[in-house]
């Protein structure tokens, strides 16, 4: 069995798989409940100052496609809307009561030190892992200058986890906002201002879809809408690409990254880990399914950790990352071409349709007695791989490599104007 | 022998019989048709289309489902199928579209429902008080229909939307032909086959005229006379005998005369004997012992004379009459009825075996109080006797635009060669519509000055 075990920046948990700070950390009836689960960790829903923010009804849109409910989940809710005290309390129990688990708090707070250095021992005194600054809010706190107001600038985001630093001795993990064009900046930043780990991505600003009658974005909310936060399955690929830019840098090198964004299974954990995370939150995938979603998650990860001969967590953690690399260094002389099991093919005509639609007419069509055969004519085919992802049966198209002679990269390559030359 | 001749109404309390003949496949809710229309994989060149008769656009009216788009999907299926509601329900998809949908080749029988998808668009058509389609402006030709059956009625409503007159020709009363008076009750239950007629005859410029007989109350001579174009759809009127001496005896029914009764009254006026045989291994006999059972008769044999891989119904009508409680027995030859004064107690079968024949000594009877006999339909030419039309192998000949011998005369649906189903009834009065439609258009006023 693989060993799960996880040390993020110090922080201990039975295993990588944290709730998300959102509404299902927000108390500690659900806490509680998620810990029987078997979630190895909470961070809890964001706590302000009091009074308390108030929500809004209705608080969340949601993008399916073709049936499939939720891949995507936008929100307009706040930070949590309940006392401090009471939160307070009941995290002080929580972490009590299960010790071996992480409880990291999130904090937003105005963008005033004495407002950060007030909360601090406060949430100290609970006897909580770590904090997690909430730099990422994309609605609603933003407008009153805090969250993503705070992500988007990275002076902000050194300054206040320097006063952190400064005035706490639980670690301090920053939370990115992806609504910014270079992650790096925000992430830098916050290695600057002393941040023991950080995590990403929060949501993306997002408008879910208009309701054509009300004629306003949804959700809907007494006939206008706004925009929101955008999280679930399709962030994913947002998520992995802004956590490798991290785990690649240079500057960045060693730092914890805890990876959010869509993970809603062993093997998108697995991919986040594979970029660079050493611990995974989850939101969505709870809010959809509840709290049991993390069983396959432990014992998926943990199959699969198995089968591949990986040990523990760091053996996953950041492998992909050398493997990550600018466009310009990939191999020019590399070459797949699609290959179409004929037993396995149902005729369905749709790699024919995209391939031909889509400027390279390297599938052939011919109707045969039982169905209707599609070849692929290897001359044209480029390699591209849309054939074997719209193809609705597994493993049926796949992309044969082709035997590579030596390497040529774009900055050697002949067609390039500006080209290194020996 | 029991109980001598057995055949009564009301059988069944009414409360039971407007359960047993209501819809057998009830339609699909919004969720049931949004999680099946999201199963299609909007093939390119689809299979299934290729074996709709008809060449519905499926993909494409599945995926205007899946989109909520129901206006677009149910006119992408009349547009090629005006009678696409009832197809919906009667066709024998199983052999047809969802035969060759990709999803078989996945999982044997998990074919998308097709049928049943179609039914969900175009039942919201059928609520609407919108038709479709509008009639081209009247181009002042007249074409003549004999038959309203699901070939006539196609063939009018698209001659009508090209803008010609249409009198359709009927010796019913009513409108529909078999879809009225043949498809089991429960296809085409509330009364659907009346509705989607007044549906399809909504878009203008089709007459009906009942109780019309060719060659008898009508000549196709006259038709030619008065009208620009004929169309005969005149189906399918007798039935094959099983050649007995006694087959007049009281209880031996035809099984097409059987489903047209019960069609057409009220169901516990219905007769039905306790003990019913049916002799016949196609789509009627299935109907027609289903129907009886659920009458109320109490055993029920259907007797096929070769094994169930030569029957015509197709497989998933063979398990709905087992499923009905209907026994059936294969590899079996009437040879003889045993009767009692003027009415049937029985029936002698002798055994056959697929190499050796039929031996008469090897026979066994199984009594009844009545025997439907459902062995086949034949077209009757005697209302077109007259006239110099070429008929083959008992069926009018037509061309691929189902063009006649005669000049100006068409013909299409059951009374040409072809599968004998609603589906492709539908598509030969369509096609001749679209012929009948080139021609008068290309014709010069000549013919006009001539008709008047
Ligand atoms: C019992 C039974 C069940 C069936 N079930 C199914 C089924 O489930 N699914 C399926 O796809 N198909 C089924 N069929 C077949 C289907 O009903 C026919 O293929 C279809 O109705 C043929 O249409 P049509 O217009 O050619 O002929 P019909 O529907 O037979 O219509 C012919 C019309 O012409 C009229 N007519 C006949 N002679 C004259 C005349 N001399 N003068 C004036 N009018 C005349 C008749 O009154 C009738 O209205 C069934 C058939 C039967 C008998
Ligand atoms: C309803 C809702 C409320 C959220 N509230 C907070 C919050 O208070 N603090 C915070 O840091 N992130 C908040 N998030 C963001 C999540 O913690 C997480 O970063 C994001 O949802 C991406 O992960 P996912 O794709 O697994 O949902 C919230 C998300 C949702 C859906
Ligand atoms: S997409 Fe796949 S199943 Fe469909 S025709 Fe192409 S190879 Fe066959
Ligand atoms: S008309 Fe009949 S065969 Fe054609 S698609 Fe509809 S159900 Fe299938
Ligand atoms: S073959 Fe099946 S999956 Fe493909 S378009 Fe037709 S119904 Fe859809």
């Amino acid at each position: 069995m693989a060993d799960l075990r996880t040390v993020f920046a110090g922080i201990k948990s039975p295993n990588p798989f944290w709730l998300a700070s959102a509404p299902p950390t927000d108390k500690e009836y659900n806490v509680r409940r998620a810990f029987q689960a078997g979630w190895g960790g909470v961070v809890w829903k964001t706590l302000g100052e009091d009074p308390p923010v108030v929500n809004l009804s209705s608080r969340y849109g949601a993008l399916g496609f073709e049936g499939r409910r939720l891949i995507g989940l936008n929100n307009i809710e706040l930070i949590s809307d309940r006392p401090l005290a009471t939160n307070i309390a009941e995290i002080k129990r929580v972490k009590r009561e299960f010790p071996d688990r992480a409880v990291i708090v999130s904090l937003m707070v105005p963008c005033e030190e004495d407002k950060w250095k007030a909360i601090l021992p406060i949430v100290e005194e609970t006897g909580a892992d770590g904090i997690e600054l909430n730099f990422g809010c994309p609605h609603g706190m933003s407008e009153r200058n805090m969250g993503a107001a705070v992500g988007q600038v990275p002076e902000y985001v050194e300054m206040v986890t320097r006063w952190c630093k400064q005035n706490t001795r639980m670690p301090v993990i920053v939370k990115l906002t992806p609504n910014v064009t270079n992650i790096l900046m925000p992430a830098r930043a916050a290695r600057a201002g002393g941040a023991d780990a950080v995590s990403l991505i929060n949501t993306i600003q997002s408008v879910i879809g208009v309701d054509l009658d009300a004629m306003a974005p949804m959700p809907v909310v007494g006939g206008k809408g706004t925009h929101g936060g955008y999280c679930g399955p399709a962030v994913k690929p947002i998520a992995l690409r802004m956590i490798g830019e991290i785990a690649r840098d240079p500057t960045m090198a060693g730092i914890p990254i805890s990876g959010i964004g869509g993970i809603s299974n062993w093997r998108d954990s697995a991919e986040f880990l594979a970029m660079g995370a050493g611990s995974l939150q989850v939101c969505t995938a709870a809010m959809h399914y509840g709290f049991r979603i993390v069983e396959d998650m432990i014992d998926g990860l943990s199959n699969w950790m198995d089968g591949k001969g990986y040990e523990r967590l760091d053996d996953v953690t950041g492998r992909a990352v050398s493997q990550f690399v600018p466009w310009n260094q990939l191999n020019m002389k590399f070459r797949t071409i699609a290959d179409i099991d004929q037993d396995a093919c149902v005729g369905c005509g749709l790699c024919h349709i995209a391939c031909e639609d889509t400027s390279h007419q390297a599938i052939s069509k011919r109707n045969g007695p039982d169905r209707r055969h599609y070849e692929v004519i290897e001359d044209e085919c480029v390699g591209c791989n849309l054939c074997a992802h719209v193809c609705p049966v597994d493993d049926c198209i796949t992309m044969v490599p082709q035997p590579v002679d030596g390497e040529l990269t774009w900055p050697e390559h002949p067609s390039n104007p500006h080209r290194i030359t020996a | 022998m029991g109980t001598r001749f057995d055949i009564a109404c009301g059988r069944l309390p009414e409360a039971v019989l407007d359960l047993n003949f209501a819809d057998a496949h009830p339609g699909l809710s919004n969720e049931q048709a949004a999680l099946e229309a999201d199963r299609c994989f909007y093939c390119y060149d689809a299979p299934c289309v290729e074996a709709c008769p008809t060449d519905i656009d499926i993909p494409r009216f599945i995926k205007a489902i899946a989109s909520d788009n129901l206006a677009g999907a149910s006119k992408t299926i009349l547009q090629s199928n005006i009678l696409g509601g009832s197809c919906a329900r009667v066709c024998p998809t199983e052999i047809l579209c969802e035969q060759k949908c990709v999803h078989t080749a996945i999982e044997a029988n998990h074919a998308v429902r097709i049928g049943a998808l179609q039914r969900f668009a175009t039942d919201w058509q059928m609520n609407q008080t919108t038709h479709p389609f509008q009639r081209a402006q009247s181009t002042g030709r007249r074409v003549a229909i004999v038959g309203a059956g699901p070939a006539g009625l196609a063939c009018a409503h698209r001659l009508a939307m090209h803008g010609h007159d249409v009198t359709i020709f009927d010796r019913h009363e009513a409108p529909g032909g078999l879809n009225q008076y043949g498809v089991a009750a429960y296809k085409l239950a509330d009364n659907f086959a009346q509705k989607e007629i007044d549906f399809l005859m909504s878009i203008g410029g089709i007459q009906f005229q009942g109780g019309a007989v060719l060659g008898q109350t009508i000549t196709l001579a006259d038709l030619r006379q008065s009208y620009h174009a004929v169309f005969l759809g005149i189906g399918l009127s007798g039935v094959r005998a099983l050649g007995f001496e006694n087959e007049g005896v009281e209880g031996v029914l035809d099984a097409v005369a059987f489903i047209e009764a019960l069609r057409s009254s009220t169901l516990s006026e219905v007769p039905v004997g306790r003990r019913v045989v049916v002799i016949g291994g196609g789509n009627t006999a299935v109907d027609a012992a289903v129907q009886a059972k659920r009458l109320g008769a109490e055993e029920i044999t259907l007797v096929y004379r070769r094994g169930p891989e030569h029957m015509s119904a197709t497989s998933v009508e063979r398990e709905w009459a087992q499923t009905n409680g209907v026994t059936v027995r294969f590899w079996a030859s009437p040879h003889h009825l045993l009767t009692d004064q003027d009415a049937v107690q029985g029936i002698c079968f002798s055994r056959g075996t697929p190499e050796g024949g039929y031996d008469p000594q090897d026979s066994f009877t199984l009594e009844a109080d009545m025997v439907l006999k459902a062995i086949g339909q034949v077209f009757v030419p005697d209302p077109i006797q007259k006239d110099q039309i070429l008929v083959e192998n008992g069926r009018i000949v037509v061309d691929a635009h189902g063009r006649t011998s005669m000049p100006g005369v068409y013909a299409g649906g059951d009374c040409t060669a072809g599968e004998d189903l609603t589906v492709a009834a539908v598509r030969d009065g369509r096609d001749a519509a679209e012929a009948i439609h080139a021609e008068l258009m290309a014709s010069s006023v000549e013919k006009d000055a001539n008709n008047g």
